[in-house]
């Protein structure tokens, strides 16, 4: 009789919560679906590519998240594989794209983090490369914007955060811990120096994480609003204006956010590698 | 005139937060103004501190997006 009672409750339950992903699905496109009167932060909707909800086709194909990742990786390869396959001393114009990108993130992790953090040269040329790629993927009218979501910047920066800890008490021992007791200060002020040294240790992940995210999210977002005005006669001006302006910052933030990233994951490693202040 | 007062709490405790955020603007506009009143002075040490200069506006963003942070958790998550 038990097993009978649960087993109707199991088959009950799994058509109530399809019905209940459906009406979700339905009123996300009913909503704000169709022409010009549009949510601006509908664009960050991740949803599967093929399928309509409910189906089991929905629940196990990609989703545009993984789409628009892929593409920036494939990119990525495109161009320091293929470009670079001709390896000619007069180098073609993909060639030196490639060997400029390579040669700016190598003086970048040789000045700030010092000779020794070369060998995390790969590491932080992938980050760069593929926060780079993905933000001007992003451009892209209609495209999705990976790095916009925290869930995508969070591994990257939780990522940093872990190896560069690992890599300090290697590198350190529990030296690594004189991080955070600042020999410069007055004595009477360590302690509290100290305490302010850990809270801001364990906040950069965060920091770190929502600056891309954040500033990618507001970005769009804002276009998007702009994008907004052209329903009203009136403003659309106004929109034509404010997108072409905005999209010309966004290529700049596209570029200085990955820059950014990558130049605090170098500073943070240089702190790992040298811990003295 | 119905509605919820602590759902009202939450949208003026979100747009207060916001204030955060022009606050970072001004310490952003305050280390790129410092570096390009420096960088006018003695423009060939200028080259070599634009990445102190990044790293400096990175830090004084930062905490304009803590602001944005608890912005964020107040309209979605509280």
């Amino acid at each position: 009789m038990e097993n009978d009672a649960t087993d109707d409750v199991t088959a009950g339950e799994v058509p109530d919560t399809e019905a209940a992903v459906d009406a979700v699905g339905v009123t996300a496109e009913a909503d704000h679906g169709g022409g010009l009167s549009f949510h601006p932060m509908d664009q960050f909707i991740v949803k599967p590519l093929f399928g309509d909800a409910g189906d089991p086709v929905y629940w196990y194909t990609i989703t545009n998240a993984t789409f628009w990742m892929l593409l920036t990786v494939a990119c990525v390869a495109l161009l320091l594989i293929v470009a670079t396959r001709g390896r000619a001393i007069v180098p073609s114009r993909g060639q030196s794209v490639a060997e400029l990108a390579y040669g700016f993130v190598h003086k970048m992790v040789e000045d700030v983090s010092g000779k020794d953090a070369l060998v995390f040269f790969p590491y932080i040329f992938t980050l760069f490369l593929f926060i780079l790629f993905s933000n001007f993927l992003a451009l892209i009218p209609t495209s999705f914007s990976p790095t916009s979501h925290i869930a995508v910047t969070a591994v990257m920066a939780v990522a940093v955060f872990v190896t560069v800890t690992v890599v300090g008490f290697v590198k350190n021992g529990t030296a690594f811990l004189s991080l955070f007791w600042v020999s410069s200060a007055p004595l009477a002020l360590r302690p509290i120096l100290a305490v302010i040294e850990v809270i801001s240790y364990f906040v950069r992940p965060v920091s770190h994480s929502v600056r891309l995210a954040g500033s990618i999210m507001a970005g769009h977002a804002v276009l998007k609003v702009f994008a907004g005005f052209a329903a009203l006669v009136l403003a659309a001006p106004l929109a034509i204006f404010g997108v072409v302006a905005i999209y010309g910052l966004e290529v700049l933030v596209a570029a200085i956010q990955a820059y950014v990233f990558t130049i605090l994951t170098c500073v943070y490693l240089k702190d790992a590698l040298h811990p003295h202040h | 005139m119905e509605g919820n007062v602590a759902e009202m709490g939450q949208f003026i405790g979100a747009g207060l937060a916001a204030i955060g955020s022009g606050a970072a603007a001004i310490g952003v506009g305050n280390v790129a103004g410092n570096f390009l009143a420096g960088a006018l002075r003695n423009p060939s040490a200028a080259g070599a501190q634009t990445a102190t200069l990044f790293i400096g506006i990175a830090f004084a963003e930062a905490l304009g997006i803590f602001a944005f942070l608890v912005s964020l958790l107040l309209m979605f998550a509280v």
